[in-house]
């Protein structure tokens, strides 16, 4: 009877399997060649494409770009997303009126919202420049700039993924117990002591849970950059995924760009185990990761 | 102190507010200009500020400066429609036979597999382009609905076996015994008796595929050409220097408009708790 479990399991690990690891494999296999316009196929040309890859700036240039956008937005989102589900978590009128309204943005497409935002900042004939003369910024050169161009691509990308954290959280305050909540009434603690003190320590786990998932997210911007700004002005605001999709897709650089994606997701996965078992000691008490 | 507090705290909700629904206020607005009104510098209200045109609208369907969105738009609700349902059913299986019974491969234990599962959305769509490319021109299915689909399915069923485990994780085991006591199979008690307290689980797991089956771009982009363009992709390719912005705010609303209504769905299972078991 038990080997009906097989049922169960193999299909979807048999698709995944076929689908994802084989196309890897293949990948690691390319990225030892020098397969591309010129010279299309499998070849044997050692570790050339990493050698080249140690010495190309503008990869490691894209990758330390990445690393500061990345955690930057989602620290951001984590703050901003934080504060809205306990806005909206209790005691405040319309409050499902708000978290409707507060969850649409992740609903939508981010690269046609890209699309929009780029005609938002379009520094003539976008509303953000008149709007931000009129409450006395003045306007400002948005994706002409590098600086500019960097700040942009983050304001959407918070203003997108904001919501997804707004959604964890938010669920995670819902499903918190209420005798704590009593005890922190009786010894009479105020609202900040109550926060630092009940609320965000059994909030510790889900926090970690939902940073993670968004950094996991942010590790692999590319479509808002692709839309926004091509990584420029100049490679400005390039990102790994980008200038690899660059390379491959557009140069067909096939075993360069093999050799790029394996280092980029070997430091990715590594990068993130070490930010996750960072996190959870830092902020779920009693773990020992 | 408290009226000052209370302020402070409808202050932040409105100016939230107000961010999110800048784009789609000037998105709406836009749709209904014309090439003049938009070149004439930002403005919000019709009739006050401009003559507004159905122009933007009638180019959905074709026409001068406009995009045809009729075909992507079926395009898109045919691989994600079919790539979500399929995700769904492989992911619940999998996610079921993990939460129930031991599986061992060598020294890979069900942590392992389950791992294995969710770890695939560390994967950058870019690392999985080329490989993708070169196996579906291999199988003859670039440029294909059902290349789309194979894909797809591969990228949201570890969406699906992530939501799926935790839930399957709290019904208790005892359930599942007790119905192996009264004859059933495993994959009749399934069927019977663990899928149908399973169902808030389901519709979470459902929507998370929809929604990052329909805001996908990038697959999209590198595995289709002309014939089986996606939604995001052909309004993507609005975007150049001299782009429609009436046509191309048009096509947006009614690309975002079916998802946004989405929203209703997931504060719906938020206040119920329905989440709660995802987000663990």
């Amino acid at each position: 009877m038990y080997r009906q479990k097989y049922i169960f399991l193999l299909p979807g690990l048999l698709v995944l399997i076929a689908v994802i690891l084989f196309p890897l494999l293949f990948t690691i296999r390319v990225s030892f060649s020098s397969w591309d316009v010129y010279n299309p196929g499998l070849n044997n040309a050692g570790g050339a494409m990493y050698a080249r890859m140690w010495e190309d700036a503008r990869y490691w240039e894209a990758l330390w770009r990445l690393s500061l956008l990345s955690v930057s937005t989602v620290l951001i989102q984590y703050v901003l997303g934080f504060a809205l589900a306990l806005l909206v978590w209790r005691e405040i009128a319309a409050r499902r009126f708000f978290r409707v309204l507060f969850l649409v943005p992740m609903m939508t497409t981010p690269v046609v919202m890209s699309v929009i935002w780029r005609t938002i900042f379009h520094e003539s004939l976008g509303p953000l420049n008149p709007i931000l003369n009129a409450i006395g910024i003045g306007a400002q050169p948005w994706l002409s700039q590098p600086g500019f161009a960097f700040a942009a691509v983050m304001i959407v990308e918070i203003w997108q993924w904001t919501p997804f954290m707004f959604l964890l959280l938010l669920a995670g305050l819902l499903s918190l117990p209420s005798e704590p909540y009593l005890a922190a009434k009786v010894d009479g603690a105020g609202p900040i002591r109550t926060f630092l003190s009940v609320t965000f320590p059994m909030m510790g786990a889900i926090s970690v849970g939902a940073i993670l998932i968004r950094a996991i997210e942010a590790s692999k911007i590319m479509e808002t950059v692709y839309v926004l700004t091509s990584g420029g002005p100049g490679t400005s605001t390039e990102t790994v995924s980008y200038y690899i999709y660059i390379r491959g897709m557009r140069d067909f650089q096939i075993g360069y760009s093999a050799a790029l994606s394996l280092t980029y997701l070997i430091i990715m996965a590594v990068a993130l185990t070490l930010i996750a078992k960072a996190l959870m000691r830092l902020m779920v008490r009693g773990a020992n990761a | 102190m408290k009226t000052l507090y209370l302020a402070l705290k409808y202050l932040a909700v409105t100016l939230w507010s107000a961010f999110v629904i800048f784009p789609f206020l000037w998105m709406l607005s836009t749709s209904f200009k014309t090439s003049n009104a938009v070149t004439g510098g930002a403005t919000w209200l019709p009739w006050a500020q401009f003559e507004p045109s159905l122009a933007g609208w009638k180019s959905l369907f074709g026409g001068a400066g406009g995009i045809n969105i009729v075909k992507p738009y079926i395009n898109s609700v045919i691989v994600t429609g079919s790539a979500s349902v399929i995700a769904l059913v492989l992911g619940t299986l999998a996610a079921y036979g993990l939460s129930r019974f031991t599986f061992r491969a060598g020294p890979l234990r069900n942590g392992d597999i389950t791992f294995f599962f969710i770890s695939q959305r560390i994967m950058p769509p870019i690392v999985l382009a080329i490989p993708f490319f070169l196996m579906l021109r291999w199988l003859g299915l670039l440029d294909s609905l059902a290349g789309l689909i194979l894909v797809y399915v591969a990228a949201l069923m570890p969406i699906a076996v992530w939501v799926m485990v935790d839930f399957f994780n709290t019904i208790p085991r005892a359930l599942d015994e007790m119905a192996w006591m009264d004859g059933c199979t495993p994959v009749t008690t399934f069927f019977r008796v663990i899928l149908p307290n399973v169902l808030p689980g389901l519709v979470v797991a459902g929507m998370f595929c929809l929604i990052f089956g329909w805001n996908d771009f990038f697959f999209a982009f590198t595995l289709t050409f002309t014939e089986t363009q996606l939604l995001p992709v052909s309004i993507v390719a609005l975007n150049s220097s001299v782009t429609p912005w009436w046509s191309l705010s048009a096509a947006a609303i009614v690309s975002v408009a079916p998802l946004a209504v989405l929203a209703f769905v997931v504060e719906r299972f938020l206040a119920k708790g329905g989440l709660a078991g995802a987000v663990r």
